[in-house]
C-alpha cells in the first residue's frame, strides 16, 4: 500500500491509483465531473482540484487534477486548504454560467451531480450578469432525451458513447464555449447502450424519456433491488414505481456482473408491466367460446376443481419465470409431470451450459470477461442476444492498449493518453457469425458461416490444437490455423457461445475449443449465453422432463406458466395445444398460449413479485417486488405466480417456504437461499424500506379516494416495508432499494457503498454462485448436422417476449425482411427492396428483401420477433416473391442493426 | 557587423532563395557531411552544447527535448513535426523564414530528424501562408531530387520523408499536443502530458515537435560547433533571435539580432521609434501570450530569464507596442476576444472563463463596468491563469496580458468604470 | 473498401477522391486524412455541404457524425456556403492598434455585409481571422490567397471597387 498524507492526516490508498480514487476511496468528498470509475481520467472539468506539496516545508502548494495525479508514497495534499477550495468553487461558479437553472423543472433534479457538487463546493452567489448561450435540442429516439442548454461540457458522454460503446453517431461538434453533444442530425440514437447516457451525464442532458412520459421525483419513487428479465446475463436493475406503474430503471451495481452499466433492453424494456396487454383478472372460456372475466376465487377453485377430476396433469415451467414460480408449479404436479419448458432444442442446449459450469474451466462473470486477452465468438450474436456481455467484450479488445500503456509506464486511468498510444492496436477478437456484427468494428478477424459452418470451424480449431490437422483441402484452413494460433499464443483466452443460433452444435464446438485450450492454458474461460433470464435456473433445477413428452403424454390438464407455447414450440405450436383438453394459463401478458387457453390467473411481473433467477454464470440473484399490484386503486387479483399456484393447491407459503421445499428436492440449488436475506432479516431491528424517507405525499396518494391514511400493506415475502419506514442505507445491496448517501443524492452516490471505487458492496455482496467448479470438461464428438436454410437473427429489440411490450422498445423492432446474399437472391428471383411471401396454415408473412453479401450462401436470414414464431423450427420454408409490392413504411431499425461503419 | 546566420540568404527584395543559391551559400553542406557520418549521439551532444532554447515560446532546451526521445527499440515511425501554425497575435517572423529560405528549414529538419532517428516528418503550417506552402513544398521537392530527403539519404542508411501538412485554422494547433491530434486528423484538443510527445507522440509513436525558427537554427550549429553559436549572443542565451515590433513605431518589421538585444535597441533603433505624436505606454515582449512590460522595461536585454524576472515571458520575442493613445482596457479586450474565441472549449476555466472576461472588460470599454468588475476580472483571473488550473497553456497565456494590464493601467481600468465612458475613443486623434 | 458501389462516394469527382487517396498514402490510416479531405473537397467546391460530408465520411470510413466534429472544430472549413471569395480580416492585436476596426468598418460598409456573411451577388463572404503573420503592415485582409496590407480606407476601395 502508498501511505499518502491528506490535510495532515495519513491515509493508506492503493498504489498506482489516481489521488481522486484514492481521496474517494478513503471516504472523503472531493467533487467531480468528468472522472467516472468506469472510463477513467482526462482531466477536463477540473473540479477535482486539490493542492499538492512538494515536501513538508512547502507551504503554499500548487493546484493539480486530483484525477489525473498519480499516488506516490508520502506525498503531501491538501483538500480543504482555501486555494483548493477556493477554485473548485469558481469551478461550480463558471460552470454555471450558461447553465439555465432549471432545477425545478428539470427531471434530473434531486438526483444531480451537478446540484450536489454545487451545494459541495459552496457555490452559491450569482456574479454574472451577462446572458447565456442556449441550444437547440435534438430528436434522439423514444428512449433518451436532449436538452443541451444544461450541458457543462464534461465530455463523460461522447467518451461513453463513442469510446467505451464503440457508438458513432454521437460527438462533440463545434468548441470553446459552443461545444455541442449531439448526432450529426436528429435521429434515434443507434448505439444500444444509448440509455447509460442517462446515468452517465451528471446533469440533465440526457434523460429518461419513459421517466419523463410520468414523471416522478427519485425521492417520490418506491424502489426495489431487481434483476433484469431482458436476457440471461443477469443484470442488476433498480426498478421504480408509483401509482402502480413501473416508472423507470436504472443500473444498479454490481462489482461482478454489470458494473455501472446497462444496456437499452435492460433499462427501457420493463415497460410491459404497464402494458395494455396486462392479464390483469382472472378468466375463464365459457361453452360459447367466449372468454369471461371472473374473481380469483372462483377461477381458483375452478381450475382445482379442473385438476383434481384429471386422471393426468402436467405442468409446463417457465424459463423466464422465478425459480419459486417453477417450483410452486412443481409441486402442485409433481416433479414426473413437471417439465422447465423448453424446447428440446433449447433443453439440449442448456444442458451443455449446465456442464460447462460443472467443469473446471473459468465461466467468467461479465466483469470478468473484460480481462481476457484473446476472444473466440462462436455463432453467437451477443449484442443482440446477451447485449451486456458484448459491452464486456469490447472493453476485453482494449487489453492490447492496457499492455502498451504498461511497457510506456503509463497509468491505466489515463484514459486519453493510453488511446492515443494503442491508437487501432486491440487484443484479439475473432468472430464466426453468419451475419455482420456489431462488434465487427473491434474485430481483429470475423467470419460469415451459416451454423453448421460455425460448428465445423469450431470443431475443426479445437482439433488443431490437439495438433490435428485439418483436410488439406479445406477452405477454412486459413481461417482455422489463425485462429488456432491466436488463441494458443494468448495469456488468458475466452470462447463465446450460445443458444441463439439454435443449433446445439455449435456450442459442443465451442466446448471443445475451450477443453482444447484449457490443456495447454488454464486460463482459459468458457462462456456460453444462455436463452432467458431464468434459462438456467430452470435447467439447473430439471433439465430431464421433455416438453413435447410430457405433451405428448396425452394429459387432460396442462398448467402453464408464464410461457407463451406459441414461441416455444414455433411451427407445432397450433396443432400442439388444439390437442390439449384443459389448458390453463398463469401468465401476466396476453399472447397466443392465453388467447387458446380454458382458464386464465393473473401472475404477477418480477416487478410486483420476489422471486431468483439464475444467469449464465450459474449466479443465482433474487430479485425483489418493487410494489404491490393494484394497491393504488382497487384491489388486485393479480399475484405472484408460485402464491396463485400455491392457491390451486390450498397451500399458502413464503417464498422462503417455497425456497426451501425447492432445495431439499434439489440440493444443486441450495446455494439459492444465500443469494439475499430471507423475510426474517433485519438491521438492528428494522426491516428495509423500499422509499426514501423523504417520499412526499404517500399518504396523500389516495385521499381522493379516502382521506384516512391507508394502511401500508405487508410484505411477507420479503425483510422490506412498502413504506419509508425502515433501514436504506445499512441494508445489504440485495436488499437495498435505491442509493443515496447524505450529500450524494445522485447515482454516483454509489461509491459510498463500495470498499473501494468500483470495488465489492461494503453491506455485503448479492447473489451467489450455484454450481461448483470441479469436474473435467466434456469433451463432445464432433459430428455436425447440416441445417435448413432459415437463420433466425436475435434483435436487442424485438426478440424478447417481455419488453416487446414497453411501447418504445415496440417502436424500435424491426420490420419483416429477409436477408441474403446475391445467389439466394438469384435462385428466389428477387432483388433488393422486393417482397417476399410466406403463407402456411392460414398464416400469411411479407417480408422486405435486403441484399447482404456477407451473407454465406443459401442462408435465409429472418428476425426472431413473434410474428415469425411460426418459423421456428422448420427445415424449409417456401417463399414466393410478391408482384408490385410495396414496402411497409420506412424500413425500422433493423437496418441500423447492420454496421454503420465502413470496414 | 553581427553575424545573421537566419537570415543572411534572405532578401525579400530578391525573392525567395532558390537551391542554387542556398547551395552557393553553403547550404546542405552539413547534411552532406552529417548523414552517414557522423554519430547521430554526437549531434544531439553539439545541440545540448549549443544551449539553443525553443523559439516558439516556451524556450524548452532543445538538445534537452530531443534526449528524452526513447532509443529506437523497434522498426516503427518516429516523428519530426516542424510547427508552423504561427497564429499568436503580434508574431511574424516564421513566415519570413519559410518564405523566403524554404530550404533551410528542410535542412534543418533533415539533420534534426537524423539525430532524433525520425523517418517521417510534417511541416506544420497555417492555411493562410499561402507562399510559404508553395515555396516548402518545390523545396522538398529539388531536396528529394537531390537525394537530400527521402531514402538512403546521400547514400546512408538513413531515410527521411518530410510532407507539408496545411491546417484548417485554429490558434490551438500551435499548442504541440493539440497539433499532433489535428495531424491525426481529429479535433485539435490537446493531450494530457505526460506522456509526452517524445515518447507518445503522433500516432502514438515517439514525436518531437519544433518551431520553425528552432529548427533553422540546426543546420548552422552543426556547421559551426556549439561555441560559435553561443558566441552569438549576447548575455546567457545562445545565438541569434527573430525579434519584431509591431504598433505605431516607424520602422515595423522584423529583425535578426544576436539574443540578449536590449529592448530599447529593439525599439529606438531598428523600428526607429515610436512614431510622431505617440510615446510608448507599455509593450508585450513577444506576443499576445505575455504580460505586459512598461517603459522602464525596454533597457532589459531581450533574453529568457531577463523577461522572466520582470515579469512578462519573453514568447516569440516580437513585440507589440501600446501606445499612449491606444486604450490599454480596448487592448485586453481584443486580446481576450481573441483568445475566448480560440478556446478548444476542454477544460472549464478557459472555455468557460474567458468569455466572461472578455463580456466583462466588453461591458467595461463600452462605458457600461459596474463596480466590483475589477475584483471579477481579477477573480477569474487568478482562477484561469494559475499555474495547472487548466489542461493546457492556453488559458495561462491568454490571462497574462490582463493581469499585468490591470496591474499596469489599473488606473485606466478604474476611469472607465468611474466615467462610464472610454477617453480614448473620444480623442479620436487618428 | 469498395468504392466503386457508392452512391454517395459518387457524389465526389474522380480528381477529389484521386487527391484525398495520395493524401492517405502517406497516413496510417483512413480516417486521419479527415481534414485533409475536407479541405480538398472545399478546395474544389467553396465548402462542406451535407452531402459533401456524407460522402468523405463514408470514403474515409468513418460516420457523419465524427467527421462533423472534426469539421465544425476548425473555422476554416466551411460548413455553409461561401461567396466565390472568402475574405479574412485580421482582427487580432497589432491590426487593432492600427485601426484595424475602422479598416473592417470600411470594408463591410462598401460591401454591405457583416463578419459572417455574403454578399449579394455571392461574390464576398467576410470572416474574422486570427493574426496573419504581417503585423508589420497592419492592418492586414485576405482576398481569396492574396495578401493586402498597410491598409487605408483608399485601399479598400480599391480592393473592392
Ligand atoms: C495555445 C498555444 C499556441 C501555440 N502556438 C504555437 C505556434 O503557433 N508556433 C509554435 O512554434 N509554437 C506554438 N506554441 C508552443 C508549442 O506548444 C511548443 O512549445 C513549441 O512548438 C515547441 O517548439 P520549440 O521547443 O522549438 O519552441 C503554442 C503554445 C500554446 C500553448
Ligand atoms: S486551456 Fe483552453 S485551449 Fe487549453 S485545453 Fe483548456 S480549453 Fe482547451
Ligand atoms: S474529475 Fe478531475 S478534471 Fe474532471
Amino acid at each position: 500500500m502508498t501511505v499518502i498524507h491528506v490535510d495532515g492526516k495519513e491515509y493508506e490508498v492503493e498504489p498506482g491509483s489516481n489521488l481522486l480514487e484514492a481521496l474517494l476511496s478513503a471516504g472523503l468528498d472531493v467533487p467531480y465531473f468528468c472522472w467516472h470509475p468506469a472510463m477513467g481520467s482526462v482531466g477536463a472539468c477540473r473540479q477535482c482540484a486539490v493542492v499538492q506539496y512538494a515536501n513538508d516545508d512547502d507551504t503554499q502548494g500548487r493546484i493539480i487534477m486530483s484525477c489525473m495525479t498519480p499516488v506516490t508514497d508520502n506525498a503531501r495534499f491538501s483538500v480543504a486548504t482555501e486555494s483548493a477550495s477556493g477554485f473548485r468553487e469558481s469551478v461550480i461558479e463558471n460552470l454555471m454560467l450558461n447553465h439555465p437553472h432549471d432545477c425545478p423543472v428539470c427531471e434530473e433534479g434531486g438526483e444531480c451531480h451537478l446540484q450536489d457538487m454545487t451545494v459541495m463546493v459552496g457555490h452559491r452567489d450569482r456574479q454574472y450578469t451577462g446572458k447565456k448561450r442556449t441550444h437547440k435540442n435534438q430528436y434522439l429516439g423514444p428512449l433518451v432525451g436532449h436538452e443541451m442548454n444544461r450541458c457543462i461540457t464534461c465530455y463523460r458522454c461522447v467518451r461513453f458513447y463513442q469510446d467505451y460503446a464503440g457508438g458513432s453517431d454521437l460527438a462533440a461538434f463545434s468548441s470553446r464555449d459552443k461545444v455541442y453533444f449531439g448526432r450529426a442530425e436528429d435521429g434515434v440514437l443507434e448505439n444500444e447502450f444509448a440509455g447509460n447516457l442517462v446515468d452517465v451525464c451528471p446533469t440533465g442532458v440526457f434523460t429518461d424519456k419513459t421517466l419523463s412520459k410520468h414523471y416522478t421525483r427519485k425521492w417520490d419513487l418506491q424502489s426495489a433491488a431487481t434483476i433484469c428479465m431482458g436476457c440471461a446475463q443477469g443484470c442488476n436493475t433498480y426498478t421504480s414505481e408509483r401509482y402502480g406503474e413501473v416508472r423507470r430503471v436504472h443500473n444498479r451495481f454490481h462489482q461482478d456482473v454489470n458494473g455501472y452499466f446497462l444496456c437499452d433492453r435492460g433499462r427501457f424494456g420493463a415497460g410491459f408491466v404497464n402494458s395494455d396487454d396486462r392479464i390483469k383478472q382472472a378468466g375463464i372460456r365459457r361453452d360459447d367460446g367466449l372468454y369471461e372475466a371472473v374473481s380469483l376465487a372462483e377461477a381458483v377453485s375452478q381450475a382445482s376443481d379442473m385438476i383434481n377430476a384429471s386422471q393426468r396433469v402436467v405442468g409446463i415451467g417457465s424459463a423466464r419465470a422465478s425459480l419459486e414460480s417453477n417450483q410452486a408449479l412443481r409441486t402442485l404436479v409433481g416433479a414426473d409431470n413437471y417439465c422447465n419448458g423448453m424446447a428440446d432444442i433449447e433443453r439440449e442446449m442448456h444442458a451443455i451450459i449446465i456442464e460447462a459450469l460443472k467443469s473446471d474451466i473459468a465461466t467468467p462473470s461479465m466483469r470478468e470477461v473484460e480481462q481476457y486477452d484473446a476472444i473466440l465468438i462462436l455463432g453467437e450474436d451477443i449484442t443482440n442476444h446477451a447485449p451486456r456481455l458484448a459491452l464486456s467484450v469490447r472493453q476485453a479488445t482494449r487489453n492490447k492498449a492496457g499492455e502498451m500503456a504498461v511497457e510506456t509506464k503509463l497509468a491505466l486511468w489515463q484514459d486519453a493518453a493510453v488511446r492515443e498510444l494503442a491508437q487501432n492496436s486491440l487484443s484479439p477478437l475473432m468472430i464466426a457469425t453468419p451475419t455482420q456484427d456489431r462488434l465487427d468494428d473491434v474485430a481483429t478477424l470475423s467470419t460469415r458461416l451459416d451454423s453448421a459452418g460455425i460448428a465445423r470451424l469450431g470443431f475443426a480449431i479445437a482439433d488443431q490444437l490437439h495438433d490435428i490437422k485439418i483436410a488439406e483441402d479445406d477452405a477454412l484452413e486459413a481461417t482455422v490455423s489463425a485462429i488456432t494460433e491466436t488463441l494458443s499464443a494468448a495469456k488468458r483466452p475466452l470462447v463465446i457461445s450460445g443458444t441463439s443460433s439454435r443449433n446445439a452444435d455449435v456450442m459442443r464446438s465451442a466446448a471443445n475449443v475451450a477443453a482444447a485450450l484449457k490443456e495447454i492454458n488454464p486460463n482459459t474461460g468458457l462462456c456460453l449465453c444462455a436463452s432467458e433470464c431464468n434459462s438456467v435456473g430452470v435447467a439447473l433445477m430439471d433439465n430431464e422432463h421433455s416438453l413435447t413428452a410430457l405433451l405428448g403424454s396425452s394429459p387432460d390438464t396442462v398448467v402453464v406458466l408464464e410461457n407463451d407455447l406459441a414461441t416455444t414450440l414455433g411451427a407445432d405450436f397450433k396443432q400442439i395445444a388444439s390437442s390439449i383438453k384443459n389448458l390453463v394459463v398463469i401468465d401476466h401478458l396476453d399472447n397466443a398460449t392465453a388467447s387458446m387457453s380454458d382458464l386464465v390467473l393473473p401472475a404477477a411481473t418480477f416487478a410486483e413479485a420476489e422471486g431468483t433467477y439464475v444467469n449464465n454464470e450459474g449466479r443465482a440473484q433474487r430479485s425483489m417486488a418493487v410494489f404491490v399490484p393494484g394497491h393504488h386503486g382497487a384491489a388486485s387479483d393479480i399475484k405472484a405466480s408460485y402464491h396463485l399456484l400455491d392457491n390451486l393447491a390450498d397451500r399458502s407459503r413464503t417464498s422462503s417456504e417455497v425456497r426451501a421445499e425447492m432445495v431439499s428436492h434439489s440440493p444443486q440449488l441450495q446455494k439459492v437461499i444465500d443469494a439475499a436475506p430471507s423475510e426474517d432479516f433485519t438491521v438492528r431491528g428494522s426491516k428495509i424500506a423500499r422509499m426514501s424517507h423523504r417520499a412526499s405525499g404517500r399518504t396523500a396518494m389516495l385521499a381522493d379516494v379516502s382521506v384516512h391514511e391507508p394502511q401500508q400493506p405487508a410484505d411477507a415475502d420479503s425483510a422490506m416495508t412498502f413504506s419509508m419506514e425502515g433501514v436504506q442505507q445499512q441494508a445489504p445491496a440485495s436488499l437495498r432499494a435505491f442509493t443515496w448517501s447524505p450529500e450524494w443524492n445522485s447515482n454516483q452516490s454509489i461509491m459510498k457503498f463500495q470498499e473501494s471505487v468500483a470495488g465489492s458492496d461494503r453491506f455485503g455482496i448479492s447473489g451467489a454462485l450455484l454450481v461448483e467448479k470441479t469436474q473435467p470438461p466434456v469433451v463432445y464428438d464432433a459430428t455436425v448436422k447440416q441445417i435448413g436454410q432459415l437463420v433466425p437473427q436475435h434483435h436487442i429489440f424485438g426478440s424478447d417476449p417481455l419488453s416487446n411490450h414497453a411501447e418504445e422498445l415496440a417502436s424500435l423492432a424491426p420490420q419483416l425482411y429477409i436477408k441474403m446474399n446475391d445467389q439466394a437472391a438469384g435462385e428466389l428471383g428477387v432483388s433488393s427492396d422486393d417482397g417476399l411471401s410466406y403463407q402456411a396454415d392460414g398464416q400469411s408473412l411479407e417480408f422486405r428483401v435486403i441484399i447482404d453479401n456477407a451473407i454465406p450462401d443459401n442462408c435465409l436470414v429472418y428476425p426472431l420477433v413473434p410474428d415469425t414464431d411460426c418459423l421456428t423450427g422448420l427445415d424449409e420454408v417456401s417463399l414466393t416473391r410478391i408482384d408490385d409490392w410495396t414496402p411497409p413504411g420506412p424500413a425500422g431499425k433493423a437496418q441500423l442493426i447492420t454496421s454503420d461503419r465502413a470496414n | 557587423m553581427t553575424e545573421t546566420p537566419l537570415t543572411r540568404n534572405i532578401n525579400p527584395e530578391k525573392g525567395p532563395t532558390d537551391l542554387t543559391a542556398y547551395e552557393a551559400n553553403g547550404g546542405y553542406q552539413a547534411v552532406r557531411d552529417t548523414i552517414g557520418q557522423a554519430d547521430p549521439k554526437s549531434v544531439l551532444e553539439t545541440i545540448s552544447d549549443a544551449n539553443l532554447r525553443g523559439r516558439g515560446g516556451a524556450g524548452f532546451p532543445t538538445g534537452m527535448k530531443w534526449s528524452f526521445v526513447p532509443a529506437p527499440s523497434d522498426t516503427g515511425h518516429r516523428y519530426l513535426v516542424a510547427n508552423a501554425d504561427e497564429m499568436e497575435p503580434g508574431t511574424f517572423k516564421d513566415r519570413l523564414l519559410m518564405e523566403f529560405d524554404p530550404h533551410q528549414l528542410v535542412e534543418g529538419m533533415i539533420l534534426s530528424a537524423y539525430t532524433i532517428s525520425a523517418d517521417i516528418g510534417y511541416i506544420f503550417i497555417r492555411h493562410e501562408y499561402h507562399t510559404a506552402i508553395q515555396r516548402l513544398r518545390e523545396a522538398i521537392q529539388q531536396a528529394e531530387d537531390r537525394n537530400y530527403l527521402g531514402n538512403n539519404i546521400q547514400g546512408s542508411q538513413f531515410s527521411f520523408k518530410l510532407h507539408v501538412h496545411v491546417s484548417a485554422g485554429r490558434y490551438i494547433c500551435g499548442e504541440e499536443t493539440a497539433l499532433l491530434n489535428s495531424l491525426e486528423g481529429k479535433r485539435a484538443i490537446p493531450r494530457a502530458k505526460p506522456p509526452f510527445p517524445q515518447v507518445s507522440g503522433l500516432w502514438g509513436r515517439p514525436t518531437i515537435v519544433n518551431n520553425v525558427e528552432t529548427l533553422c537554427n540546426i543546420p548552422h550549429i552543426i556547421a559551426n560547433g556549439a561555441d560559435w553559436f553561443k558566441s552569438l549572443g549576447i548575455g546567457k542565451d545562445a545565438g541569434t533571435k527573430l525579434y519584431g515590433v509591431s504598433g505605431r513605431v516607424n520602422n515595423p518589421g522584423c529583425w535578426e539580432l544576436p539574443i540578449g538585444t536590449t529592448g530599447r535597441e529593439i525599439v529606438e533603433q531598428h523600428a526607429a521609434g515610436m512614431k510622431k505624436g505617440y510615446s510608448l505606454r507599455g509593450f508585450l515582449p513577444g506576443g499576445a501570450s505575455t504580460d505586459f512590460l512598461i517603459d522602464e522595461h525596454l533597457d532589459l536585454p531581450m533574453d529568457y530569464e531577463s523577461i522572466q524576472q520582470a515579469g512578462s515571458r519573453m514568447g516569440t520575442g516580437t513585440m507589440i507596442i501600446l501606445d499612449d493613445k491606444t486604450c490599454p482596457v480596448g487592448m485586453v479586450a481584443n486580446l481576450e476576444k481573441f483568445f475566448a474565441r480560440e478556446s478548444c472549449g476542454f477544460c472549464t476555466p478557459c472555455r468557460e472563463g474567458l468569455p466572461w472576461v472578455k463580456e466583462i472588460l466588453d461591458t467595461i470599454e463600452a462605458g457600461d463596468g459596474q463596480p466590483g468588475d475589477i475584483e471579477t476580472l481579477e477573480r477569474q483571473a487568478k482562477f484561469i491563469g494559475g499555474l495547472g488550473n487548466t489542461h493546457c497553456a492556453h488559458a495561462p497565456g491568454a490571462i497574462e496580458p490582463l493581469t499585468s494590464g490591470l496591474k499596469y493601467f489599473r488606473d485606466d481600468f478604474e476611469a472607465h468604470i468611474k466615467d462610464q465612458k472610454c477617453r480614448y475613443s473620444q480623442e479620436a486623434v487618428r | 473498401m469498395n468504392v466503386a458501389n457508392n452512391n454517395l462516394i459518387n457524389a465526389l469527382s474522380a480528381g477529389e477522391i484521386a487527391e484525398i487517396e495520395a493524401e492517405i498514402t502517406h497516413l496510417p490510416d483512413r480516417k486521419s486524412a479527415a481534414i485533409d479531405a475536407l479541405k480538398i473537397v472545399q478546395h474544389h467546391r467553396g465548402w462542406i455541404s451535407d452531402e459533401s460530408l456524407s460522402s468523405i465520411a463514408q470514403l474515409l470510413g468513418v460516420a457523419n457524425a465524427e467527421l462533423d466534429a472534426i469539421a465544425t472544430f476548425y473555422n476554416l472549413i466551411y460548413r455553409q456556403p461561401v461567396g466565390e471569395q472568402v475574405i479574412l480580416f485580421c482582427d487580432s492585436v497589432s491590426c487593432w492598434i492600427m485601426d484595424g476596426d475602422k479598416m473592417c468598418d470600411a470594408v463591410k460598409s462598401r460591401l454591405n455585409i457583416d463578419y459572417g456573411e455574403t454578399t449579394a451577388d455571392n461574390k464576398y463572404t467576410l470572416l474574422p481571422v486570427t493574426c496573419l503573420g504581417a503585423c508589420d503592415h497592419a492592418p492586414v485582409l485576405m482576398v481569396g490567397d492574396t495578401l493586402h496590407s498597410d491598409l487605408t480606407t483608399d485601399k479598400v476601395d480599391e480592393i473592392f471597387k
